[in-house]
């Protein structure tokens, strides 16, 4: 099972536009069905937190980013006001940001593109995306990544939704180790040397760390203070001097 | 706060903030040293995802069936699996787990 590959720039230019299963696209629908089975979960679980169907769907197709939605329905399933649940959803959403600064310096989005684009910006879709080398590469990721998760997410919340718990948990079928697999599965090629190792080891223990001790959300705004900093402060590896710019 | 004001307004919250990440002028983000945040950035945001997924639970550490699909994917990325192999062997060690 040999990945094909973009050999050369004019190559990729004739093939601009068209869809193969490169292994963006693979990744992308991958990753697309582990979390999009999930929307059983949120489904269920809204209609339990006494949301109607519709209530559920809006959150799905609108807010669209799956810890944010889980947070929201949380409080109001804790009895929480309502103005806590928005407060929750917010901050839990503050990730969002860093991706579509991150999505906005690699695949530069003009016009509607980038409404669409920051509409699909949630943790799949970047990752998918930052995962590869190639200009190409990362925007088949974006929008695989993006819009399959869009369609299998909205279309099992409202199977969760109709059907409650008649399903079943997701994480019965291993869905929750399919999805660690696959956010390692993009870490890997980045660890090819000991500075991102070393990065990826402090990132890792920071988010561990803080778990138990920020509300959900924090940890990842943490670790990727760290590694901003990180990337700050390292002095340039070829023009010396500009490190030391103060 | 009636619940449709509600989700309407952490709707149009999470959007704003999606499009805020947008907003920065692109030339911001093209200086060399931008270059070097970013790509520690990258770094930093998909470690802390795969930690997150593998033992948070709400604002709790859990060790649990997650742990086996992290300690079966790494040495099958050490033998260049293909991603697919990789994602489905972590759901079937998890899955296991579970079982047992």
């Amino acid at each position: 099972m040999s990945a094909p590959r973009d050999r050369s720039a004019p190559v990729a230019q004739e093939q601009r536009g068209t869809w193969r299963l490169t292994p963006a696209v693979r990744m992308g629908l991958s990753i697309a069905v582990a979390t999009g089975l999930y929307g059983i979960s949120f489904g269920a679980l809204a209609v339990a937190a006494g949301l109607t169907v519709a209530q559920a769907m809006a959150l799905s197709l609108l807010m669209f980013t799956g810890g944010s939605q889980f947070a929201f329905i949380g409080v109001i399933a804790g009895g929480g006001a309502a103005s806590a649940a928005v407060g929750a959803a917010t901050l839990l959403g503050v990730r969002n940001a860093v991706y579509g600064m991150q999505m906005q310096r690699l695949l530069v989005p003009r016009g509607w593109r980038r409404g669409v684009m920051a509409q699909l910006t949630i943790d799949e879709s970047a990752a998918t995306a930052l995962a590869q080398e190639s200009p190409e590469e990362q925007r088949r990721g974006f929008w695989t990544a993006g819009v399959g998760v869009f369609v299998l997410w909205n279309a099992f919340t409202l199977a969760g939704a109709l059907l409650g718990d008649a399903l079943g948990d997701p994480r019965r079928f291993g869905l929750d180790g399919a999805a660690v697999a696959a956010f390692l599965g993009l870490l890997w090629p980045r660890l090819q040397a000991r500075e991102p190792i070393a990065l990826a080891l402090a990132c890792g223990l920071t988010t561990a760390l803080a778990i138990p001790l920020l509300p959900p959300g924090l940890p990842i705004l943490l670790a990727a203070g760290v590694g901003a900093a990180w990337g700050w402060l390292r002095p340039a590896p070829s023009a010396a001097g500009e490190g030391q710019t103060p | 706060m009636s619940l449709w004001t509600a989700i309407l307004l952490a709707c149009a919250a999470a959007l704003a903030t999606k499009l805020a990440g947008y907003a920065v002028p692109a030339r911001w983000l093209h200086s060399p040293r931008m270059h070097r945040v970013a790509g520690a950035l990258t770094v930093a945001l998909l470690a802390s995802l795969t930690v997150m997924n593998t033992v948070a639970h709400g604002s709790t550490l859990v060790l649990d069936a997650r742990l086996a699909a992290l300690a079966v994917a790494a040495p099958a990325l050490w033998l260049r699996l293909p991603f697919l192999l990789v994602v489905v062997l972590g759901a079937l060690a998890a899955a296991l787990v579970r079982m047992l």
